[in-house]
């Protein structure tokens, strides 16, 4: 090979109801290919019922640099944490 | 298996023929281990072997002590075809033997499933896995044949020197109640497609016939098996009865 194969990011749901999770990531010539590979990377022992395959150049990442003006300015405001409800008897996920 | 009778001796036959096809590609495919183009492909082939080792160890269990048919058999006793066993070659030839094989599995588990003999509750299983694997096969022959001139000159002689071991497949096995034609026309149609859209012809050669390879199920092999033997059971011969 002349070239690597473009990096792609694996997201993985493992139960309906639930949201995608990242799982890793992989090399692939193609879409297609990379959702393959992810199945034979990230589902082999029955983790996931669907899987999304993003191309990483494609992810936008907050930089560590703005780390504190992005979320220390939220750790002081504790009335926007849901903490004076009641959570009602037999709610799950929450 | 304590009973001789007729359709026992044809059941454990039959079990040999498809279980040893399984065995010696899985053994085929796990020869990649390490030396894959990509790590990825890697884990895709070793994946592969091991559906076809599961598929084994079940078929094998049928017929006798899985271990002893594995390791302890000589050459001549094997009964799997001999498009199996051919040596991995570059990777077209690797796929190109996936293809043949995958879409005959898948045809054959298919029609199995759908009937009631011995082989449905098996072949249940493995249709699921078989359409994966012939899946894979597709998608890496429409990438060799569509990709650069290399890849395409590669398939394309993989695809050639691997035809005239496809005629075997469909040689009927007793005890193995398919139709036979009506499986090899499917092959063919399915084949012929996938081809179509890889931007490659369907290989002229013959596959039957006094020209063409093909007496795997006799008990006769081709000259790189007895090496792939050697190795695949020289542990056990040299530690018999060992466990981890």
């Amino acid at each position: 090979m002349t070239q690597n194969w473009p990096l792609w990011e694996v997201f993985v749901r493992s139960r309906r109801g639930l949201s995608h999770t990242h799982a890793g990531s992989l090399h692939a010539p193609d879409a297609e290919m990379a959702l393959r590979n992810a199945r034979d990377l990230y589902t082999r022992r029955g983790e996931g019922i669907s899987i999304w395959v993003v191309p990483s150049t494609e992810i936008t990442a907050s930089s560590p640099d703005e780390r504190d003006p992005f979320f220390a300015a939220s750790a002081d405001k504790p009335y926007r944490h849901p903490t004076f409800y009641e959570i009602p008897e037999g709610v799950r996920h929450l | 298996m304590t009973s001789t009778s007729g359709t026992d001796v044809v059941r454990t036959a039959a079990a040999l023929a498809l279980g040893d096809d399984a065995l010696i590609l899985s053994h085929r495919l796990g020869e990649w281990a390490g030396h894959a183009p990509v790590l990825e492909e890697e884990v895709a082939l070793a994946n592969i072997a091991l559906d076809l080792l599961g598929q084994a160890r079940v078929l094998l269990s049928l017929a006798g002590d899985e271990d002893e048919l594995a390791f302890l058999r000589e050459e001549r006793a094997f009964r799997n075809l001999q498009l199996v066993e051919q040596p991995n070659g570059d990777f077209a030839h690797t796929i190109a033997r996936q293809l043949y094989f995958s879409f005959y599995q898948h045809e054959l588990y298919a029609e199995l499933a759908a009937g009631d003999g011995p082989f449905g509750p098996l072949a249940a299983k493995a249709v699921k896995e078989t359409a994966y694997h012939r899946d894979h096969a597709e998608q890496w022959t429409l990438r060799l044949g569509d990709g650069t001139e290399e890849s395409r000159r590669r398939m394309r002689t993989a695809l050639d020197a691997l035809w005239k071991f496809t005629g075997e497949m469909f040689a009927p096995v007793d005890g193995v109640e398919v139709d036979w034609a009506a499986l090899e026309q499917r092959w063919l149609a399915s084949l012929t497609g996938v081809l179509d859209r890889a931007g490659l012809a369907l290989p002229e050669g013959p596959r039957t016939g006094a020209w063409a390879a093909g007496a795997g199920r006799q008990g006769l092999h081709t000259e790189p098996f007895g090496r792939m033997l050697a190795e695949m059971q020289h542990l056990h011969r040299s530690h018999p009865g060992a466990s981890w």
